[in-house]
């Protein structure tokens, strides 16, 4: 087996997950080091508790979860270049952001998070509705579509922000960001947690209902029911990321790809593999984000869509064409 | 025992099939033949609940297939499509594992993992079980897929144009194992076939389709003859004897 393929082993995906955590909890504006932790009450072990770690917890889960969500997607459309970012599910996402802030005044974190998950299941819903009606299933074919819809739903988004005054208001959610997480502003990524063990659960299913209706129908499953469940899985995932971090690109795309190269589609045996493979890469990304330009930082949109799109590039022209 | 009654099924206006009734006799092997368009996918489509007929229903023991529970009926029929072509990166024992779903909804047990190492053995795919699909032939891949059926362990295996894309050996090998099925294991086999001599060698009985009705229905040896064949396909066509088996001379007719 070559380097990649070794690379892919969960002891080490998981040893360089959480080495990488501990240099991204000491990586900083202000130096801390681990013996400062020592004194519970000094300035550092408080900021550590307000920022360090959240931002930590904020990246593992929304690497997690979006790497996820882009698997459960390609598993079930079959087809390995649909994604949140390539289906319209984050555009919709805003939109529903957006749509909540223009009916309520001030709205609430709740109203925003009801209104963003509907869209995003709604557009999602829509992009597989799509995706049912087209004869024509080229593999590049449909992620174009999902690209050129998500493009439409944003640009509604922008129309409206723009007629509404919010468009400083809406860009906050136009890139992905971690330097804006801390306490009390990271906490809806939690429902991500029940989400990835629901996902584990149903794992098997999703495999089944990634071959086929006919397919998973032969086997006694439930197909409709175990999409419409994965949509609603993607869709929560997509909220409370889009919500508290913002958008991050590719993530969901070339993960799982990456996994599924080595792995195979099994997935029951790639999600954990799939999750500690976005959150390692997250955190690359995040910590590259932050040394480059120190004491400034880059928003981790940028490092993920560079080295997102980069990798991705890669694996189009050296991969065999199976996807 | 499966029982087919007065089953008519339309796309748009259009009836695709039309009043067919027709008994399965268990054990043997079927086979559903005709020109193209005739409604043989269709039918093995409805037999096996993945469509949904307008008028008239399919009997599984008696009970109509439709309020059948899904795992229950997975336990009892199989259907393998010809659209089960898949870029899905999945081994051949992952593959055959799934067979076990029904039973297992994929946690799987030791007793299902010796079923699926028989399957495997059955189907001779020992040595390369761990290779994924999409590394496979045709003829292996289809084998495989057999195999999956054979893990699933139903008394009903539906099988739609199981030699579509297959080379003569590879074909004669698929027929062969169907052959040893129904033989050695007691399975019924329902199959759509566009060979009419695969259907005249292999199969013990022959349902005839055209325009979506049941045009023969009976042994093969009634069916494989060139007064039936006119009826069926329009064509004369001489049917010759060799070494015991009918062959149907179509090609210059």
């Amino acid at each position: 087996m070559n380097l990649p393929g070794i690379v892919m082993k969960i002891r080490y995906l998981l040893t360089a997950t959480i080495v990488l955590s501990i240099v991204s909890l000491f990586i900083g504006v202000i130096n801390i080091k681990p013996s400062d932790l020592l004194d519970f009450q000094s300035e550092e072990t408080r900021l550590f508790f307000i920022s360090r770690i959240p931002r930590l917890v904020a990246i593992l889960l929304a690497g997690a979860g979006m790497s996820i969500a882009g698997l459960i997607m390609q598993s079930l459309s079959r087809n390995k270049f649909v994604s949140p970012t390539t289906a319209g599910t984050l555009d919709a996402t805003r939109l529903g952001v957006l749509i909540s802030m223009m009916i309520f005044a001030n709205a609430t974190y709740l109203q925003k998070i009801s209104f963003a998950f509907i869209f995003a299941l709604i557009g999602t819903l829509l992009f597989m509705q799509i995706l049912n009606r087209i004869k024509f299933k080229d593999a590049i074919f449909i992620p174009l579509i999902g690209l050129m819809f998500g493009n439409i739903l944003s640009s509604i988004t922008t129309f409206f922000a723009y007629k509404a005054n919010i468009i400083q208001n809406m860009s906050a959610w136009l890139q992905g960001n971690f330097a804006l997480i801390m306490k009390g502003r990271y906490e809806l990524l939690y429902i991500s947690v029940p989400v990835l063990i629901i996902a584990y659960i149903y794992a098997n299913r999703f495999t089944v209902a990634g071959m086929g209706e006919d397919f998973a129908k032969n086997l006694g499953l439930s197909y409709k029911f175990v999409v419409n469940l994965g949509l609603v899985l993607v869709a929560l995932i997509s909220t409370t990321v889009v919500l508290t971090v913002g958008v991050i690109p590719f993530l969901g795309l070339i993960i799982p790809n990456m996994v599924s190269l080595f792995k195979g589609d099994n997935l029951a045996k790639t999600l954990p593999h799939t999750a500690l493979l976005g959150m390692a890469f997250l955190l690359v990304c995040d910590i590259l984000g932050r040394v480059i330009i120190f004491p400034y930082e880059i928003p981790i949109s940028m490092t993920v869509g560079v080295i997102g799109s980069a990798i991705f590039l890669i694996m189009l022209f050296r991969g065999k064409a199976y996807a | 025992m499966i029982q087919v009654k007065e089953i008519t099924k339309y796309f748009g206006k259009k009836p695709v099939v039309q009043d067919v009734s027709i008994d399965i006799v268990p054990q043997k092997i079927t086979s559903f033949i005709g020109p193209n368009g005739a409604g043989k996918s269709t039918l093995l489509s409805m037999v096996s609940r993945l469509m949904n007929a307008d008028t008239g229903e399919v009997l599984l023991d008696k009970s109509d297939v439709r309020r059948w529970k899904s795992e229950e009926f997975a336990k009892r029929v199989s259907i393998l499509k010809q659209s089960n072509f898949m870029n899905v990166r999945l081994t051949i024992r992952e593959l055959v594992g799934f067979g076990r779903f029904p039973y297992s909804k994929g946690h799987l047990k030791p007793e299902d993992e010796v079923k699926i190492d028989e399957a495997i053995e059955y189907m001779n795919l020992e040595d390369i079980q761990h290779n994924y699909l999409d590394e496979l032939s045709g003829g292996q891949r289809q084998r495989a897929f057999i195999a999956m059926v054979i893990a699933q362990d139903t008394e009903y295996i539906l099988l739609d144009e199981p030699l579509n894309n297959l080379d003569m050996k590879h074909s004669v090998q698929i027929m062969k194992i169907l052959r040893k099925l129904v033989d050695e294991l007691g399975k019924t086999v329902i199959i759509v076939l566009h060979d009419i001599n695969f259907a005249s060698v292999y199969s013990d009985y022959i349902v005839a389709l055209k325009n979506g009705r049941v045009v023969k229905n009976g042994p093969t040896q009634d069916i494989i003859n060139s007064i039936a064949l006119k009826e069926i396909y329009d064509m004369d066509i001489p049917v010759q004897e060799q070494n015991g088996c009918r062959i149907c001379v179509y090609f210059n007719s």
